[in-house]
């Protein structure tokens, strides 16, 4: 389509359905919480600060690498992705208070229930204690609760920090003109790459790997980024089609999704590569302390291991390559959803043996409460964030690449 | 007159060029090929030239290189010459798992590659031939066969209004480097 009937100041309305639907989400979720503190014993308990951790690192998640998306685009200098912009951006704009949603969960589960009670648990590093440990011993430089618990907010904050600073510049844009905002952006996302790159495995050690303390592997860091990042642009392309939908950005041309499409089909495949070097060196070198872990999860889940391996690689894999499938947004639309709910079975996997004793782990109202809850929380808050602002970052100096878009 | 094969109108702007296809086009004149010196968007489809079929190549080839990949390790390791590793059973698919991507990737690149060569008949060694050695350089040609189209003069204006710089009647089909 041309460019000509484009409406520069068109804004999002976050009103009616939508809007109910989410509260009700986070009502749900809210009582799906209460439900599980209040009706459970103390398993029950684990298994609900287990599901608030693994919605709230997943929320994070989703918001950071809509960041890192941003960030991705400015220093590629992308002009595709100049006219969706500002998606990604109301993602950023979320980060800060997923962020503090994150840091919340995990001082609580560490300070009243000891979600991480695999490395902080009373005597584990008094070697005059019963319970002594020399494993965890070893590693208590590292894991000890304030180091852990200023990493944590360290990383956050500064991804944090750092997705305002990319919304404001934007913003600046939209107002001012000109290539000074992009310059920034450009500068600061070179900046910002290298911490992101950097600290991400540190923060998946630190938020899930240390939940079995005794493990440990180097690939689980990329391994969690490429899930991340796949859910994050699974995410973005739901919100397009849904606003392409609703009848907002009609510049959003099916080249758009294509490129999309390519970015999850992609990093679908980045991701069952990471997952599966980690599985295939465990498996190959056949050490009991690294066994162990895909021990638990063949013993204990088995089928949500296949299920992962399912919805994350063949899904994405058989319905994705093709090339039509990418530009039909009801085919990309069914894909991203079937990623990510695949990731939060690839998360589940990956948190709820560590936090839940052997065998009591399930999978009933708390998990789909808790998850509905935050897919409330998230919609909510991205569509307000998106609402605030014009849907087209006008003076995007490569704006006019994005609405000529052709693959 | 009846030598000429093809009709070639050199064009120095994409545009012009883009202009004397849609004129073409409309006096119902068939065009042979445009060749240009850099990719144009969107002159597939105003050629209506059909899309590459070389992802279905891609994905026998692929397909050709896991199961070549899958008979050679089972040969080796299951029938052939049984080792003991690490305990482990003799067919272990796991293990196999690195060997048969590299060999599908292995196998669709290379026969990615010799498809794109036999398609355009373009072997290692073979002098490329063109119509128009302008066309490599700064050029955009378009052809237009001879023997289908009979009124000549149209074409020769046709082409001339909507810019070309020069219009050539080859009485060979390719020009050689040779």
């Amino acid at each position: 389509m041309g460019t000509h009937n484009i409406n520069f100041s068109e804004q999002f309305e976050f009103t009616g359905k939508v809007k109910t639907l989410s509260i009700v989400g986070i009502l749900i979720g809210a009582a799906a919480v209460l439900f599980g503190f209040l009706a459970g014993d103390k398993v029950m308990h684990e298994r609900t600060f287990a599901n608030l951790l693994l919605m709230a690192y997943y929320f994070a998640c989703v918001c950071m690498s809509g960041t890192f998306f941003l960030a991705v685009q400015y220093v590629a200098q992308a002009g595709w992705s100049a006219s969706i912009l500002r998606v990604p951006q109301a993602m950023a704009k979320t980060l800060p208070l997923a962020a503090v949603i994150l840091v919340v969960v995990i001082s609580a589960g560490l300070f009243t229930h000891n979600l991480y009670h695999h490395w902080n648990a009373e005597g584990l590093t008094d070697p005059n204690s019963p319970h002594y440990d020399s494993i965890i011993a070893g590693k208590s430089v590292f894991l000890n609760v304030p180091f852990f618990l200023g990493r944590q907010v360290i990383f956050l904050g500064v991804y944090s920090i750092f997705s305002m600073l990319f919304v404001k510049l934007s913003y600046n844009e939209d107002l001012a003109g000109g290539l000074n905002s992009y310059r920034k952006s450009f500068k600061n996302a070179c900046i910002f790459l290298v911490i992101y790159g950097f600290t991400t495995p540190v923060f998946a050690f630190d938020t899930v790997m240390s939940l079995e303390a005794h493990w440990f592997s180097t690939m689980f860091g990329w391994y969690n980024f490429a899930a991340m990042w796949v859910s994050s642009l699974a995410t973005i392309a739901i919100i397009l089609i849904l606003l392409r939908r609703a009848g907002y950005m009609q510049w959003i041309n099916n080249s758009h999704l294509h490129n999309l499409g390519q970015f999850i089909f992609g990093f679908s495949i980045f991701w069952t590569y990471v997952w599966f070097a980690q599985f295939l060196l465990i498996y190959y070198a056949n050490m009991p302390e690294e066994t162990v872990y895909f021990f638990k999860r063949f013993e204990y889940y088995k089928f949500w291991f296949f299920l992962n391996l399912a919805m994350n690689f063949l899904a994405p894999v058989l319905l994705l390559m093709d090339r039509d499938n990418k530009r039909t947004d009801a085919k990309l639309l069914f894909v991203s959803i079937v990623v990510l709910l695949g990731h939060w079975v690839d998360y589940y996997q990956m948190i709820m043996p560590g936090a839940v004793e052997d065998g009591h782990n399930g999978f009933g109202i708390v998990e789909i409460g808790t998850a509905v809850g935050f897919v409330g929380l998230f919609t909510f808050t991205v569509l307000s964030a998106l609402s605030k602002k014009p849907l087209i970052a006008k003076n995007h100096p490569l704006l006019q690449e994005s609405l000529h878009h052709q693959l | 007159m009846s030598d000429i094969k093809y009709i070639l109108g050199s064009f120095g702007d994409p545009d012009e060029m883009m202009h004397g296809i849609e004129k073409l086009q409309e006096n119902n004149i068939s065009i042979y090929d445009v060749y240009t010196p850099m990719p144009i968007h969107g002159i597939e489809a105003k050629l209506g030239i059909k899309r590459s079929r070389i992802d279905i190549a891609a994905f026998c080839f692929g397909i050709t290189g896991t199961c070549c990949a899958f008979a050679l390790i089972y040969f080796c390791a299951v029938i052939d010459w049984r080792v003991n590793i690490g305990g482990k059973p003799s067919f272990a698919l796991p293990d196999f798992i690195p060997i048969m991507f590299e060999l599908t990737v292995l196998f669709c690149a290379f026969g990615m590659v010799l498809t794109y060569y036999a398609s355009t008949h373009l072997f290692p060694g073979r002098a490329p031939r063109v119509m128009d050695l302008r066309a490599t350089d700064d050029r955009f040609v378009i052809a237009v066969d001879a023997k289908d189209n009979a009124a000549h003069t149209v074409i020769d204006g046709l082409l001339k209004d909507a810019g070309a710089l020069e219009v050539k009647y080859n009485e060979r089909k390719y020009i050689s480097y040779e």
